[in-house]
């Protein structure tokens, strides 16, 4: 029987996402439900190896597209490849890891196609054939379920950390099928690409240490003498906040994030920020140093596994949603943790 | 350079958002200038006080949605321009790409469209790129900066925030750009700007007007709407004598709790 | 009668708001604490038009009407009353006493720098011996060759350290019969040899505001600098509170507004007794006390702005607008500091500050023992509004935007 349920694998640098992986997951159960099988759509360079992988993972065939116009991820270009592809096979069901490059590419495929894309979910039903997917809206004040009662394929773009991954198994394998890669001229053109300053994703990190606005708190840190403005010895002192909550996730292998309050004020570039503006996290322990949990922050890390607050106000609300809370100077408290966590680990 | 940036109107961020009889209500929120939206007209007023041009602000919307264009306007926008027709309810981002496009081929001789990166009700982020797909042109998105531009040669160069980093890419006029916040910080609406806003005419097309005979429809539907379930949490604060007492005893449960 | 506010105001109360948000409320508390003014914030208010918003735009001004400046000094002092200090003396009284009596040449030298904030205005009635009792002023101002010499000492003068004009009352006759022809208004420059200045500390409120004292020792001003006719000054002093008054007022209702903000906000996350504080009905009480004087506060000083609009005289409203709101931010500060409990009393929370800066005003701009006598007068018939040589003029949008001739 032909695949109507598809799932897009999304690579970077001849890495395959996690969040792909997941997608997989996400993918198969629709698949399952709708009786069909799953076909995986890989497209740019190394889309084979990558297609290879997909198919251990669970997809049962895959369709990769590997051209000189596809060398880097345009998606005018992609969109082109897959939207024909999906016009193809008639595809009912469309899912894609949420990532950077494929909400735009969601976003053209379903003008190609005049359906719709239901971005950011983290969990679906299938209810008479259809797919009735759950996404947050109002900035996460409240979710929806959304329906396309008649458009084809459905799109989804799947959250990140939010389906399990599935466990990859060696032996499998399936037909591998090549798709029309024409695009014609695709007009933009990519010059350069300059990674972020090291460390693990933010989307990806199983452990984050984060810091807000209380990192910049300590009075008794005198800055050098020509720093005379007061918002840039606020900021120095902040870095040497964040310097401590570098250190933890150094210790931890985790990632480093900060609330919105903390990269309004100039401590930590827009990259780092956590929560509905920033980057929506879900990693298994959130470290909250100096957060005061505004409802903003809290749509950005509120699923993660367990959440501990470390906060001079025992009144903050970051506390309400944490597991384990210190109340405490963080310039006091992180260095400890991280020496004790450090010892205990072997570190 | 003729510069459009398209907004949306929007309730307030700081709304307490609610679902009664199954819709969303804001209370007596005011509606507000899509937050996003700000960026890409302090973004589009910038390329015009760099390379001359004007910047015409687009919506769709109910009447009452002049009040976002009128925000643009007092920004410095030199023209604004709205889309309304009772045809058009509940649009979803395939509606409302249909009727920008068209709006913007209606203006005509367009060389840049700009876009917020979302809209902070629905949050879909779809409709910039969706716009740059009808027109044909290239979509720029998640702009962190403008690196260059030369109308005479029509070229234009965006830095990109991708997860990974940072990427330039570079596209010919007329191209889409929807920009993030580290692209600028959007100007206050000035005193004069405000006058002259609150007296400006805005010119209100039907989809009859931008050359839609038959009111496109939705293809997706919001069935329901829910609060988000209340995550209870019993938090257990972590006793100690001092910090250091403190952190230790922390470690040790997270390492029991096999959290680490 | 139309009660909406119009498009205009709206955008104009939104982009304070915004403003008086992201770049003061950030730091209000530390320069409380620190019992310090920033003039960068004065600067910032500056550039955004903010210090000439009801002026003409001849005149330097962004053209806007007296609503709008009640919408302004509402939303600066919903942030911290020292924010809307700075409306009051430099535009409330300072300005808009020029742009009532002032020549055209004196308009044209003081008003607008100061209305784009290059210049900044202070008000210079009070001393050490003389508050309520205007007419009892001491400081003099002597005849002499082409103008005339002023000695004496203020106190009590908001923005006394970083005011570069001031208008300075003294006493020009002795000799005269009734106390209140003797007074003279100046606009004195604070650069003239002669005049000395100092900042005061140790205020109970509005300590993230600066003011001090100002002395003149045998300080020469020119004859142009006489603002009104010798013995007009308490006339010109009075017209002047007007529009002080009316700034304190409509900051009033705002300081009410941020008391009930802040009330309902941590009424509905603190949890008393098994459910929010917000159930308990005594603290819905208190809020509605606040809910109720807010309503109250913001239209008295709204319709004074739309008397002022009008070119109506509104001593009578202005004064009754500023007498109400002020007693009841004072009542609902100590009613938000009640609501927050022990968390009240701290100054982790804002509800402290806003009851220390409430005091205030219950007595600059006239006390409200001053008012109460007013309004007494008024209501009795003893006290009557009698035309003005010089009115404020009424709004006029055409006249307000027709630019300057350069």
């Amino acid at each position: 029987m032909a695949a109507k349920v598809f799932v897009y694998l999304d690579h970077f640098n001849g890495q395959i996402l996690p969040a792909s992986l997941e997608t997989i997951g996400a993918a198969k159960t629709a698949a399952a439900a709708l009786g069909s099988p799953l076909a995986a759509l890989v497209v740019g360079p190394e889309a084979q190896s990558v297609a290879i992988q997909a198919i251990q993972h669970g997809a049962d065939e895959a369709w990769v597209a590997d051209a000189a116009e596809l060398k880097d991820f345009r998606a005018e270009a992609y969109a082109t490849v897959v939207s024909k592809a999906l016009k193809d096979a008639g595809a009912e069901v469309f899912m894609l890891p949420a990532t950077s490059r494929t909400r735009e590419l969601a976003a053209m495929v379903a003008v190609d196609l005049a359906t719709g894309v239901a971005p950011d979910v983290v969990a679906f039903e299938v209810k008479d054939g259809k797919l009735l997917a759950t996404r947050p809206v109002y900035a996460g004040k409240l979710m929806t379920k959304v329906m396309m009662p008649q458009a084809l394929p459905q799109i989804l773009l799947i959250r990140g950390r939010v389906f399990p991954r599935p466990e990859p198994d060696a032996a499998r394998s399936g037909p591998v099928n090549k798709l029309d890669a024409a695009v014609g001229t695709v007009k933009s053109e990519v010059l350069g690409y300059k990674p972020s300053d090291g460390g693990v994703s933010l989307t990806d990190a199983g452990v984050i240490v984060s810091g807000g606005r209380g990192v910049s708190n300590n009075p008794s840190l005198t800055p050098p003498a020509e720093i005379t403005d007061e918002r840039e010895k606020e900021i120095w002192r902040a870095q040497k906040g964040f310097e401590l909550v570098r250190q933890l996730a150094a210790v931890l292998g985790g990632a480093v994030g900060a609330s919105r309050a903390a990269v309004d004020a100039g401590y930590v570039p827009y990259s780092f920020q956590v929560g509905q503006t920033g980057k929506v996290v879900s990693p298994d322990l959130y470290i909250a140093c100096g957060v005061s949990g505004a409802i903003q922050h809290l749509a950005g890390m509120r699923t993660s596994k367990t959440i501990v607050a470390i906060n001079k106000d025992s009144e903050a609300p970051i506390f309400k949603v944490a597991r384990f809370g210190v109340v405490g100077d963080l310039y006091e408290v992180l260095p400890a943790l991280a020496k004790e966590l450090g010892s205990r680990l072997g570190k | 350079m003729n510069i459009v940036v398209c907004v949306k109107q929007t309730p307030d961020t700081a709304a307490t958002v609610t679902v009664q009889d199954g819709k969303v209500s804001w209370g007596d929120a005011p509606l507000v200038i899509n937050p996003w939206d700000e960026f890409a007209v302090e973004q589009a007023l910038r390329t015009k006080e760099a390379h001359g041009g004007k910047v015409t602000a687009l919506s769709l919307g109910p009447e009452a949605a002049k009040e976002a264009l009128k925000h643009a306007l007092a920004m410095g926008c030199d023209e604004a321009v709205l889309v309304s027709d009772p045809a058009i309810s509940a649009p979803d981002s395939l509606v409302v790409s249909t009727v920008l496009a068209a709006a913007i081929a209606k203006l005509g001789e367009v060389d840049l469209v700009f876009f917020g990166r979302q809209a902070v009700d629905s949050d879909t982020g779809l409709t910039g790129a969706q716009v740059a797909r009808r027109l044909g042109w290239p979509s720029l998105s998640l702009a962190a900066a403008v690196t260059a531009l030369d109308p005479g040669a029509k070229t234009i160069t965006v830095a990109r925030m991708l997860d990974e980093g940072r990427q330039e890419v570079k596209a010919p006029l007329p191209a889409v750009v929807s920009v993030t916040k580290e692209i600028c910080e959007p100007r206050y609406p000035s005193f004069m700007g405000i006058r002259k806003a609150s007296k400006a005419p805005i010119p209100v097309w039907s989809l009859a007007e931008i050359g839609i005979s038959a009111a496109p429809q939705s293809v997706l539907t919001w069935p329901e709407v829910f609060a988000p379930p209340k995550i209870e949490t019993q938090c257990e604060i972590v006793a100690g004598d001092s910090a250091v007492a403190k952190a230790a005893a922390l470690a040790a449960r997270l390492i029991e709790e096999k959290v680490i | 009668m139309e009660f909406s506010l119009t498009s205009e105001q709206l955008m104009v109360q939104r982009m304070v708001r915004d403003f008086a948000q992201k770049e003061a409320a950030p730091r209000i508390k530390e320069l409380d604490r620190d019992q310090r003014a920033d003039p960068g914030l004065i600067q910032r208010m500056g550039a955004l038009g903010l210090l000439g918003i009801c002026l003409p735009v001849r005149y330097g001004g962004q053209g806007l009407d007296y609503i709008s400046l009640g919408l302004v000094c509402e939303e600066l002092e919903y942030v911290d009353s020292s924010l809307r200090v700075v409306l009051s003396v430099h535009l409330g009284l300072n300005s808009l006493g020029l742009l009532q009596w002032g020549s055209e040449a004196q308009k044209l030298r003081y008003l607008v720098p100061q209305a784009t904030g290059e210049k900044v205005a202070g008000f210079a009635l009070t001393e050490p011996g003389a508050g309520s009792d205007v007419a009892g002023l001491a400081s003099t101002a002597r005849p002499v060759d082409g103008g005339y010499q002023l000695q004496g000492e203020k106190t009590w003068i908001s923005l006394a350290g970083l005011a570069d004009h001031v208008l300075w009352f003294a006493r020009t006759a002795t000799e005269a019969a009734d106390p209140h022809q003797a007074l003279t208004a100046f606009i004195l420059e604070t650069d003239r040899p002669g005049v000395q200045r100092g900042d005061l500390h140790g205020k109970l409120g509005i300590r993230a505001g600066s003011t001090g004292w100002l002395a003149c020792d045998q300080v020469f001003v020119p004859v142009e600098n006489r603002l009104g006719e010798e013995g007009e000054g308490f006339r010109i002093a009075m017209a002047c509170l007007d529009g002080g008054r009316y700034t304190v007022a409509s900051g009033a209702a705002g300081l009410i507004r941020a008391c009930l903000d802040a009330s309902v906000r941590y009424a509905q996350e603190r949890r008393v007794f098994g459910k929010p504080l917000a159930e308990v009905q005594l603290i819905e009480q208190k809020i509605a006390g606040m809910a109720q004087a807010h309503a109250i506060a913001r239209l008295l000083y709204l319709q004074a702005g739309w008397m002022k609009n009008q070119g109506l005289r509104n001593t009578r409203e202005t004064s009754m607008a500023k007498w109400y709101a002020t007693e009841a931010a004072f009542a609902c500060a100590s009613q938000a500091v009640q609501v927050h409990g022990a968390y009240g009393y701290s100054d982790e929370y804002d509800v402290e500050r806003f009851l220390r800066n409430a005091r205030g005003a219950m007595i600059y701009e006239g006390t409200s023992e001053i008012h109460t006598l007013i309004q007494a007068g008024y209501a009795l018939g003893a006290r009557v509004d009698t035309p003005l040589r010089c009115e404020l003029p009424a709004y006029d949008p055409a006249v307000w935007s027709a630019p300057g001739s350069d």
